[in-house]
């Protein structure tokens, strides 16, 4: 097992790193980009288009690069370092793991070129009220036959769903199963109620009342499967954007430990303080290790339940590590955390976002909890 | 970055695998496996064994019998040692006073004793900690007076782990009464049978016999038995906790306590039933075999960035988490055990299940695994003050 990036993935780091380190060189910047629509930077996102990290994971007959989840991990982590607005999980990993998997050659050639373009914005529409984190849609029904397809029924929270130009769309089949559907913005039904999200960001309630849809590869067929593995590689994705908003967290907190003064003493001082700081090291160092281990497993392993397994023992750990970290480094700031002028609660309040995006640790463990009794020593090789 | 171990260290690890769960005498590797305790004849067994093969002191120079691994092979040694149930090579001998011996004895003292350290012929006992000096080791008061061409010694040190089998005896004593605290402190290798020094045992928690307090009564020790250079013992000493702390996570038994664990919860529900029935149980179990699995993890980053050899920054990580895993598990067996916990005496007459029976003991033992080789709290000072910089 080796963890060390090469020199390639080093420059791809730097790049992204330099790229989104001047885009968002102020809580006040992010703060003002996330107010005005669509919630992030349309120039940020072409920069990042021509610079090519959006299109990174795809094949390069359908206009990407032909790189592999390490490479996305390492966007995904810079995203988090700085908690740029961008749909980058969203659009890149999820949008377009799924149209990757499923998608005709022309349907792939239009979406991923798109994406990888920056021209196009898929949003994923998925998630239902009150289905909390099930896998199988069915607030949201498919009728139809052949290509002849109606979508009905809503969909909530869709992140980026008012802005999106392209909804893929997750029903349940008339025969039982999963279908994923392209919905075009200007279909007759759809209507889309967009409101900001409590990162910052920008979510929608979209309703299909018996909405065109076109499916997305072959028509009628379950893609349970292919939806299970799109959803554990975004699962991955947003624990590196979790991991690089972690980092910083730590970093500002411990930064402030050592210049914020009180009773005429830094705040390092006090061992009640440095040893609980201590303490967010160790959360975010195993949880590195855990989260890194999963992005190997994705790029490494063809085995689809390994790499499910792999995203939920990822998420759960990032759950924990987020949780911690969030609140102690709002805690361990004092008064001044709270305040939207400060950077640090941000970070917070995505970590909690991300928390709860495709299953949150008490969810993963669950489903882990079902499967430990299976089992002598777990191995992370899956030999 | 990959995740599969290459064809080469994949052999690597199924070689030792085989010889590890082949030639280790079986009985030894179930005593381990009981989590009962090994008597010293089956320590210098196992270690003659390994020795025998060169497989006891992998991380020593290679001219004393080490190997020229990579830290990647020497994680998996380590690992797959453990996963066999086969007793880890004395740490006194081989991680601690023979990587010093080698790095900074005299040649005479090398010659003399690593060899012997090695294969366990010498038994060496750790004389560290004093009444007064736990955590602030630094302030120890066991004094040598040099008289012609010998130290006189004279003071205590305590928790000298299994003393009751030591030949050897490395101590870090008072050299310069005069100099700052740990300027004035040498490392001196004192042979136990000396007149004038008296082992004690301190009885423990679990009603056993394994820490020692060791007096020093004039005792005489050839000047040569000095370590290095006088006054640089605290030099010596920290490179050996350094390397204490390496291998103190013991991640490869905690993961194998941890499956032993698991198949005893398969029957340990009323009439035989499976704990695992209980959501609140098997999620908890989930949760620490995840937690487990990230600090494996985390262990084989750390082997991948101290290819210089040097205990890496987050050997800190490793001893605080390893330690608070390795209890953890303990604490599961307990709960695992229910009321059959108290059975600690029940032996064979009883019917309580032999794991059972150990289950109390072995939790209340383990409590000092948060407390030696640098207790957690140590641990988070060191995190805090080297490795982020927060100095009060």
């Amino acid at each position: 097992m080796d963890f060390v990036y090469d020199s390639e993935q080093e420059a791809l780091k730097g790049a992204v790193a330099g790229l989104l380190g001047k885009a968002y060189d102020s809580t006040e910047t992010r703060r003002e980009i996330a107010k005005s629509d669509p919630g992030w930077s349309e120039s940020t996102w072409q920069q990042l288009a021509e610079m090519g990290a959006l299109g990174l994971p795809f094949a390069e007959a359908d206009g990407g690069f032909g790189a592999g989840p390490v490479e996305v991990a390492i966007v995904a982590e810079e995203i988090g370092h700085v908690i740029a607005p961008e749909p980058y999980a969203e659009t890149v990993v999820l949008a377009g793991s799924l149209v990757q998997a499923l998608g005709t050659d022309e349907q792939r050639a239009e979406i991923l070129g798109g994406i990888a373009e920056g021209s196009l914005i898929p949003a994923v529409a998925h998630t239902e009220v009150g289905g909390r984190y099930a896998e199988q849609p069915t607030a949201v029904t498919a009728a139809g036959s052949g290509d002849a397809w109606t979508l009905s029924g809503t969909k909530e929270p869709v992140i980026t769903g008012e802005r999106a130009d392209l909804l893929i769309v997750t029903a349940a089949l008339p025969s039982g199963g999963t279908g994923v559907f392209l919905v075009k913005p200007d279909a007759s039904g759809l209507s889309r109620h967009g409101y900001r999200t409590a990162d910052g960001g920008r979510a929608a309630k979209v309703t299909f009342a018996d909405t065109p849809a076109a499916p997305l590869g072959e028509a009628g067929a379950d893609v349970s499967d292919a939806v299970a593995l799109a959803v554990a590689k975004a699962q991955i994705a947003y624990c590196h954007e979790a991991l690089g908003a972690m980092e910083t967290a730590v970093k500002i907190t411990v930064e402030y430990l050592k210049t914020r003064k009180q009773f005429g003493v830094p705040l390092m001082t006090f061992q009640a303080l440095t040893f609980r700081a201590a303490d967010l090291y160790v959360q975010l160092e195993t949880t590195r290790s855990i989260v890194m281990w999963a992005t190997l497993v994705l790029a490494d392993s063809d085995d689809r339940a390994f790499q499910i397994e792999a995203a939920r023992r990822a998420k759960l750990k990032v759950s924990k590590a987020s949780r911690h970290i969030g609140q102690e480094a709002i805690q361990l700031h004092g008064g001044i955390g709270m305040t939207a002028e400060y950077s640090i609660g941000h970070y917070t309040a995505r970590l909690t976002v991300i928390d709860h995006l495709l299953g949150d640790g008490a969810f993963h463990l669950n489903e882990l909890a079902t499967s430990v009794a299976d089992h002598a020593e777990y191995d992370p090789f899956g030999d | 970055m990959k995740l599969r171990l290459s064809e080469e260290d994949a052999a690597f690890r199924e070689e030792l695998r085989e010889f590890f769960t082949t030639k280790v005498p079986q009985h030894i590797r179930d005593t381990v496996a009981a989590r009962r305790e090994l008597s010293k004849e089956q320590f210098v067994e196992a270690q003659q064994t390994l020795d025998a093969a060169g497989l006891a002191v992998p991380g020593w120079p290679v001219e004393w019998g080490g190997k020229d691994w990579t830290p990647l092979q020497r994680h998996l040694w380590h690992e797959e040692l453990q996963l066999a149930n086969v007793p880890m090579p004395l740490a006194f001998n081989t991680g601690m006073i023979g990587p010093v011996l080698a790095n900074f004895a005299s040649q005479e003292l090398k010659e003399k004793f690593l060899a012997k350290t090695a294969s366990l012929e010498i038994w060496w006992s750790q004389g560290f900690s004093e009444p007064d000096a736990g955590s602030d080791l630094a302030s120890l008061k066991t004094k040598a007076v040099l008289e012609g061409d010998e130290w006189i010694v004279n003071g205590q040190k305590t928790w000298t782990t299994l003393g009751q089998y030591g030949d050897w005896i490395f101590t870090l004593v008072r050299t310069d009464p005069e100099a700052k605290k740990q300027a004035g402190i040498s490392m001196l290798l004192i042979d136990m049978r000396s007149e004038g020094l008296t082992v004690r045992p301190i009885e423990l928690i679990d009603g056993g016999h394994e820490v020692n307090e060791v007096f020093f009564d004039n005792v005489r020790v050839p000047a040569e038995n000095l370590v290095g250079e006088v006054n640089k013992g605290w030099d010596y000493a920290k490179f050996l906790l350094g390397n204490e702390r390496v291998g103190v996570a013991p991640v490869g038994a905690t993961k194998r306590n941890l499956a032993a664990a698991k198949e005893a919860a398969k029957t340990a529900g009323p009439g035989g039933s499976s704990l695992f029935d209980d959501p609140v149980f098997a999620a908890r179990v989930a949760d620490l075999e995840n937690e487990i699995l990230a600090l494996e993890l985390t262990a084989m980053r750390v082997v991948a960035n101290s290819s210089d050899g040097k205990p890496h920054p987050a050997s800190s990580v490793m001893k605080l988490r390893g330690s608070e895993l390795q209890q953890a598990v303990t604490e599961l067996f307990v709960d695992i055990a229910g009321p059959s916990v108290i059975a600690s005496g029940g032996g064979e007459e009883s019917d309580i299940e032999d794991w059972a029976q150990v289950s109390a003991p072995v939790y209340l033992n383990l409590r000092k695994a948060s407390i030696y080789g640098g207790s957690n709290e140590v641990q988070r000072q060191i995190i805090a003050g080297t490795i982020l910089g927060l100095r009060g």
